[in-house]
Formats: C-alpha cells, sequence, structure tokens
C-alpha cells in the first residue's frame, strides 16, 4: 500500500467536492431532511406518549446513526461512480495504482463524507431538538464502529456488482440501505417482525446495534437478535449487550473481508474479458 | 537487456474469437515503433495488454528485463500512454489532472514538474480550466503531458493525433520526436495516418486479424511489396491479408 497513491485517489474526490457545490448540497440535504423530518414526527409521537417512552432520544438517535451508516456506503459508491461517469478506469489501472490503494482511497473518501454529515446530523438534532447522542455514553463508539465497518462493506459491495454488471447497475445502490432498514430494527424492534424475517435481523450487523442502542436508551431491557430473546436485568443485559456487540463486530469483519475479495475478483474477471477498456459500453 | 519492450506469443482469445495471435515483437530504446493494421486488427487489444488493463490469453509481456504480470506496479511506473478513448476526467482542471496522476506515478518535485509541463504543452493559461473545457487538441496535449509526467521508459500511443487539425498535430509529433530524442523512451505508435507513421516511426508491424503480416522500415517497405507509398501497402494489406499471409 502507498500512501500517495491512496492519498491521490481520496484528492481527487475532494477536488470534485471543491468544484461543485452541487456535490456538497446532495452530502447533507437528505440526512438534514431525514433529522428535520424525524425530530418533528418524534416531537409529535412523544406529546401523544405523555413521556413514558422517549421517542425523540430513541427514534431520532435510531435516524442519526442510520443515516452515518448510510453515508458511509453512499460516499464509498459515489467516489466509485465518479470513475465511471468521467470514464477514468483506463488511466488509473493502467497506472501503478494498487487495486487495494484504489479502495483505500475509496474508503478513505468515505470516511470523510461520513463524518462531516454525522456531524450536520449532530448539530442540527442538538439545536432544534435538544437531542444529545452522547446518553449513549460510551457504547457509542463501538456502535458507530461496527456500522461504519457495515457502511464500507455495503459500499464496496455495491461497487464491485457495478463494476461487474456495468454502469446501468448504478440503481442497485441507492435503495439497499432502505430494504435492509426492514430487518436491522431502526425503527422498531425487531421482535415485531415475524419469526421468519428475524432471521435476516440475526445476519445483519446493524440489528444488533439498534437493539443494543434502545435497550441502553429505555434502561436495561435488551433484546438479543442473536438469542432470539428478551432479557432484563444489569449482569445479564450487560453480558447480552457485550455479546451483541461481538457478534456485530464479528459479522462486520467477516462480510468486509467477503466484500474485499469479491471486488478484488470481480477486477481480475475485467482483467481477463477487457471490460476495464470498454467499461462504460457494458 | 537491448529491448525496453519485448512481447512474445501474445495471444488473446474472447470465447472463440482470437484479437490477438501470436503476436511477437519488441522496440528497443529510443526507437519508434509503429503499429499499423484496419480497425479491429487488434493493434488497441495489443496495447491493452501491454498497459495491464487486459490478461492475455497465452504469451509473456517483458518491460525493461521484468514480466509484466509479476512486477506490474514497479513496471507501470516507467511507462505511461495516450489514447484518443482515454481522456483525462473532464470535472478536473488541467492542474488538479496533473497533480493527481503525478501522486500515482510517484514524480518527485510534483508542482515543478507540473510547471514546466503546462509551459512545454502551452497549457499555463488553461491551469485552472476543467479538462472537459479544452478543444480537442488542448486535451490531446494534456493527454501527453499526462504521459510524459513520470518521464517514461516506454510510451504507449494509441492514435494519438486522431481528430486534431494538422498544425496541433504536428505540435504532437514533434513534442514526442523531441522527448524520445532526449530520453531515449521507447514508443509504440498506432495511427491510421500513413504520412505521420513515415515521418516519426523507426519500423512498422502491419497487423491484421491478430497477426502481424509486415514488419519493416516505413520508408523502404512499400517499394519492397511494389507499392508506391505506405498508403498503397496499408490498402493491400486491409484487402488481401490472406496474400501477406503466405509471403
Amino acid at each position: 500500500m502507498n500512501i500517495a497513491r491512496i492519498y491521490a485517489v481520496f484528492i481527487r474526490q475532494i477536488f470534485l467536492y471543491k468544484s461543485n457545490p452541487t456535490r456538497i448540497v446532495s452530502t447533507f440535504l437528505w440526512i438534514i431532511i431525514d433529522v428535520i423530518l424525524w425530530g418533528f414526527i418524534t416531537k409529535y409521537l412523544g406529546s401523544l406518549g405523555k413521556d413514558t417512552f422517549s421517542f425523540v432520544n430513541i427514534i431520532l438517535g435510531a435516524i442519526i446513526l442510520w443515516g452515518f451508516m448510510t453515508r458511509i456506503e453512499h460516499g464509498l459508491m459515489m467516489a466509485f461512480l465518479e470513475d465511471i461517469w468521467s470514464r477514468n478506469f483506463i488511466n488509473y489501472f493502467a497506472s501503478p495504482l494498487k487495486i487495494g490503494e484504489y479502495l483505500a482511497g475509496l474508503v478513505t473518501t468515505s470516511i470523510t463524507t461520513g463524518i462531516c454529515g454525522f456531524s450536520v446530523m449532530l448539530l442540527i438534532a442538538g439545536l432544534a431538538f435538544g437531542y444529545n447522542i452522547f446518553k449513549i455514553g460510551l457504547f457509542l463508539l463501538p456502535f458507530l464502529l461496527i456500522l461504519f465497518i457495515f457502511g464500507m462493506a455495503m459500499g464496496i459491495f455495491v461497487s464491485a456488482l457495478i463494476f461487474r454488471l456495468g454502469p446501468a447497475a448504478e440503481w442497485i445502490g441507492w435503495p439497499i440501505p432502505m430494504v435492509l432498514s426492514v430487518f436491522s430494527g431502526v425503527f422498531y424492534p425487531v421482535s415485531i417482525l415475524p419469526k421468519f424475517l428475524q432471521f435476516f435481523s440475526k445476519i445483519i450487523p446493524a440489528s444488533y446495534v439498534f437493539e443494543s442502542m434502545r435497550a441502553i436508551l429505555a434502561g436495561g431491557l435488551l433484546f438479543s437478535p442473536s438469542a432470539s430473546s428478551a432479557s432484563t436485568g444489569s449482569p445479564q443485559a450487560g453480558q447480552a449487550l457485550t455479546m451483541n456487540l461481538f457478534i456485530a463486530l464479528g459479522l462486520s469483519f467477516t462480510y468486509l473481508l467477503f466484500v474485499y475479495f469479491f471486488f478484488i475478483k470481480v477486477y481480475r474477471y475485467n482483467l481477463k474479458h477487457g471490460t476495464i477498456a470498454r467499461f462504460n459500453i457494458e | 537487456m537491448n529491448e525496453t519492450l519485448k512481447a512474445a506469443g501474445l495471444i488473446k482469445e474472447f470465447g472463440s474469437f482470437r484479437a490477438v495471435d501470436n503476436v511477437t515483437f519488441a522496440v528497443k530504446p529510443g526507437e519508434i515503433v509503429g503499429l499499423l493494421g484496419p480497425n479491429g486488427a487488434g493493434k488497441t487489444t495489443t496495447i491493452n495488454m501491454i498497459l495491464g488493463i487486459l490478461e492475455p490469453t497465452a504469451g509473456s509481456i517483458e518491460i525493461l528485463g521484468r514480466n509484466l504480470k509479476e512486477h506490474r506496479t514497479e513496471i507501470v511506473k516507467q511507462t505511461n500512454f495516450a489514447a484518443v478513448y482515454a481522456q483525462m476526467p473532464g470535472n478536473l482542471t488541467v492542474y488538479q489532472n496533473l497533480y493527481v496522476f503525478g501522486l500515482l506515478y510517484q514524480v518527485q518535485n510534483l508542482k515543478e514538474k507540473i510547471k514546466s509541463l503546462l509551459r512545454d504543452f502551452d497549457l499555463e493559461a488553461f491551469a485552472n480550466t476543467k479538462a472537459g473545457l479544452l478543444s480537442s487538441g488542448e486535451q490531446t496535449r494534456l493527454n501527453l503531458a499526462k504521459a510524459l509526467i513520470n518521464e517514461p521508459a516506454l510510451l504507449l500511443l494509441d492514435e494519438p493525433t486522431a481528430s486534431l487539425d494538422p498544425s496541433v498535430a504536428n505540435f504532437i509529433r514533434e513534442r514526442i520526436k523531441k522527448n524520445v530524442a532526449e530520453t531515449n523512451t521507447a514508443v509504440l505508435w498506432t495511427s491510421h495516418n500513413m504520412y505521420e507513421i513515415e515521418a516519426v516511426c523507426d519500423k512498422v508491424l502491419f497487423l491484421s486479424h491478430g497477426k502481424i503480416l509486415l514488419t519493416g522500415n516505413p520508408r523502404t517497405l512499400p517499394a519492397e511489396y511494389g507499392k508506391k507509398d505506405l498508403e498503397e501497402l496499408f490498402i493491400s494489406v486491409a484487402r488481401e491479408p490472406l496474400f501477406f499471409e503466405n509471403i
């Protein structure tokens, strides 16, 4: 891995952001709308619930964390798409750039846009709705780490699919977070889902994060997707929470490793079939 | 090590179609070799294999004495290319493009190098212009500036002057010839402009249906086959490849 070449991929994306404000707007617009929309919805729901349940803390917190993961996935995919749209693959892959360095450059870009988006969401949620994500406590760090790794894995997976199927497959990347949110317990506990759908929750790392977050903010009730059971009380809940995080981290790293090799496999397929040189006609 | 580029027994098959058929040739330092042939002859496929963006079905490519497949990153640092179908990203400025590709090729004193390339290729006035807004001639000059940014030992040029007016095409040819004279760069050059090939190339390879049919000096080769010039020879090779295959 050569830092200068990773930096080259990253700085190209930064040049693009600097050159056209619409790229910056597209990075922040949807997440700002999400926070404002859900902020008001939760406020309204809170008024119905008469303070028996903290809608703002739980739902807005979930929206912000989900937005963070989505930004990581979309940030990586957008950076990849920029190279498709500008027909840059021949220039890149005929240079000394290694495929791992290229991916590292895309990941660095998505970290930057993801952190910027996350900060803006926190700022708006704090100023407009008095929301403080740090109420989650130190668990926020592993939550963010899990969502970051899973978001990265999704971004690389989608990019690999587009790399294999051609630019026409671009649409695949946009709705994936929305589809996964059905099974991830972002807006509701996983236990609400029918049993057969809960299977999907078990293999999605994000579901462990949202279940754990809800448990922490609700004061100890913890549903474990891994065990499909609920537990209460401090020692057991603590153990289940830790177990959840380990499972989610393990799953995230496994997916990341899998999609990294998948991307390399697609790259080798394209090398063999001449797809890199004539990618934009695929 | 005598040759900068050595391609041996190069074959590329796409399913049952053989695009490049057992091609063997070499390019020495300071030599400009023209790769000629009708559309679909296998020129770009050959160049793509040398660039490392297409894997040969069989055969080997050695650049500076090292196998491309085994030492791609190290070798590619010392090669570069310009092709009519591989423009610099249009949404970056001329300076940003050179900066990004200078980083990729790990160019030392990059900012100084960019300044000198902008001057040499008459691009100073366009340094902050997006590449997509440049004219064809300016874009070609930018492509060539990028191709020379790492002072390559091997330069691959796929129709570098296609669709350019004669003045710009002449500028490009002279600039490349000057570079070869100064740095001893080996050049593999494809073109459909026979006048250009005759003016710049030391040797030509005629490719048809993926096979090299003729090799020789572009200034003497037509007479050897009873043709008045390179263009007439090209037309004969394109229309009657079997005749030349059996010579």
